[in-house]
């Protein structure tokens, strides 16, 4: 198929003998919205890693835009996946400039001086996530949120047409989680970027996403839309856990209200 | 302070240190000196110390902070650990293991016909052996298991720096006093034998390690902000790695091999070009350089001064400047920039 830019077939993944991916089998289509769910331990990250060929081997197939993972050097993988690892409190000694515009470094060589294209590469990715204000602070300095919001745009910089984030949005307060939503929502259907996002949030995935991915013991235990994932027959055996649901008052997607703490 | 302009101000500094400390010693030697009445008098002498002696050792000590600085720089990158430089890591005693080996066993091979590989001196490449031997036992060890910690490397680094200084300390042991003496006064750390022959041995491995690392320095960027997002953006981390351990084993090795191991620079010059300068390393590789090149020059031009007309060893002062100047700068004398905070 020609518009499927992600397709894993069979893949497993080993880490010091702990199986962590049981044959996952998956695609994703140009232009898609997928959220990534499932409890702790269920591969997510790894899964993403081995997209992005952090973690290499493993047995299996993964192409990329049709041409196996293994075939290409992973400058030109960047070119085509960029990564937004999961939040983390990193020493990070540069500035917000500097670091979105490694995020071209794909795009340069050594000792050529960085063209217009990456400067404006640069600016747009700035100003998509809204961090034009943030661009000479030190990474260091910034509030978690408008951390992972640079590190999303060091990621649109890269000028790749696949985003990979890895719960980005864990440990924000809500508004820098709707920030963060908005963003990565305005550059999947402004900019035509398909999304692939690791979360623990089910209502964002539900509310946000296309298509909805649910990994357990690191197979995939359900794909499908949010309407069809959000239900007790898909979730609870996944989550050992019994939901309550509502449809949000404005878009009628279904969401999770908190259930009653009994003792 | 523009980035730019701190570099400007660091080469003055470094150029005003090069053309002063030659003149400096038991005797101080000035300009007058040597082109003044030169023709007719008895400065003939002064001359030769000037030109044959002490503009070698200058430009050796100047050479061999170069490499140690930069070689601290690139593992504190690597390794993202502000403790990780070529002596933490095994890679200084494990050239020094090397060139020891070679004061032993190399001296007799000497005289068999064997001097030396094209045209490189065979100490200087006993121990680049070394240094290689021990950088691959450390890497070797880490990448046997996925996930290794970098503090678990850098333990790795400390059993192995141990393991080769005992060897040393066996090999000294079973010497005699002469080549045991020998091997002491040269893991003192000095520049005293340095001439404009041991400067030309140590110059191409120095040439070599620098444009390697000054080529790698977006990739570097990219490992100190962690593997993963250097990979992400397309850096292939493990020969980038690969790369640059070769590159810093030369370095390394061609420094120990003539000037013995020389501590502290490697570790201090880094660390304080990252508060003046920021951990950007199209500026910080620059001043790195820069800075470790006439801190060791003036390091040593104070070996030869304090007490002339002996000598102090240049890594005793190194040492002892250094200890008190990083203790100050992790209690917070550094505002908490770069790597320590």
């Amino acid at each position: 198929m020609a518009d499927q830019l992600i397709h894993v077939e069979n893949y497993s993944f080993s880490i010091n003998n702990n199986s962590i991916l049981n044959n996952v089998t998956l695609s994703v289509h140009e232009g898609e919205y997928i959220s990534v769910i499932g409890p702790n331990g269920a591969g997510k990250t790894t899964l993403l890693k081995c997209l992005m060929r952090i973690y290499a081997g493993g047995t299996g197939s993964i192409s990329i835009s049709g041409k196996p993972i293994e075939s290409y050097k992973q400058k030109d993988l960047a070119k085509l996946l960029s990564y937004v690892p999961q939040g983390d409190s990193r020493n990070l000694d540069f500035t917000a400039y500097e670091f979105v515009m490694m995020g071209r470094y794909p795009h340069m060589s050594p000792f050529t001086s960085l063209g217009t294209g990456d400067k404006k590469a640069v600016s747009d990715a700035l100003e998509a996530t809204e961090t034009t204000h943030l661009r000479d602070r030190y990474l260091n300095t910034l509030s978690g949120g408008e951390r992972q919001n640079v590190f999303i745009a060091a990621a649109i910089a890269q000028g790749s047409n696949i985003l990979l984030l890895d719960e980005p949005t864990t440990f924000l307060d809500p508004k820098h989680r709707h920030d963060i939503h908005k963003t990565l929502k305005r550059v999947n259907c402004t900019q035509g970027i398909t999304i692939v996002s690791v979360t623990h949030d089910i209502n964002s995935a539900s509310l946000l996403s296309s298509r909805v991915i649910l990994l357990k013991d690191g197979s995939v235990a359900f794909t499908g839309s949010p309407a069809e994932v959000m239900c007790n027959d898909v979730l609870e055996p996944v989550y050992d856990k019994e939901f309550l649901f509502t449809d949000h008052p404005s878009t009628g997607r279904p969401v999770i209200i908190p259930g009653d703490i009994t003792l | 302070m523009k980035k730019t302009t701190i570099l400007l101000i660091l080469m003055l500094i470094a150029v005003a240190v090069l053309l002063l400390t030659p003149m400096i010693g038991i005797k101080v030697i000035t300009p007058g000196d040597l082109f003044g009445a030169s023709e007719l008098n008895s400065d003939s002498m002064d001359s030769y110390i000037f030109w044959k002696i002490r503009v070698p050792r200058v430009l050796t000590a100047f050479a061999a902070g170069i490499a140690l600085s930069l070689c601290g720089m690139v593992f504190q990158a690597m390794f993202r650990n502000p403790l990780a430089t070529p002596f933490t890591l095994g890679v200084s005693s494990g050239a020094a293991f090397g060139a020891a080996v070679y004061m032993l066993a190399g001296m007799p091979a000497a005289l068999f016909g064997f001097s030396g590989f094209f045209g490189f001196s065979g100490i200087s490449v006993f121990s680049f052996l070394g240094a290689m031997l021990a950088i691959s036992i450390v890497y070797g060890v880490t990448t046997l298991k996925r996930g290794f910690s970098t503090s678990t490397m850098l333990l790795a680094g400390v059993a192995i720096s141990f393991f080769f200084s005992s060897l040393i300390l066996f090999f000294q042991y079973m010497s005699d006093f002469s080549q045991s003496f020998r091997i002491i006064r040269w893991l003192m750390g000095g520049f005293e034998f340095a001439g404009y022959d041991s400067l030309l041995n140590m110059v191409p491995f120095i040439l070599i390690g620098t444009a390697i690392v000054l080529w790698n320095l977006n990739e570097l960027n990219l490992i100190a902000t962690g593997d993963d997002i250097a990979v992400s953006r397309g850096v292939n981390v493990r020969a980038t790695k690969t790369i640059l351990f070769f590159a810093t084993s030369l370095m390394v090795s061609g420094v120990v091999a003539i000037c013995g191991p020389i501590g502290f620079v490697g570790m201090m010059a880094p660390h304080i070009c990252r508060l003046l300068i920021g951990t950007n390393h199209k500026y910080l590789a620059p001043a790195t350089l820069i800075f470790g090149g006439l801190f060791l020059t003036l390091c040593d031009a104070l070996s030869r001064t304090i007490i002339a007309p002996a000598e102090i060893p240049v890594g005793v002062i190194t040492a002892l400047l250094g200890g008190p100047f990083f203790l100050w700068l992790l209690l917070g004398g550094g505002e908490g920039r770069g790597m320590l905070r």
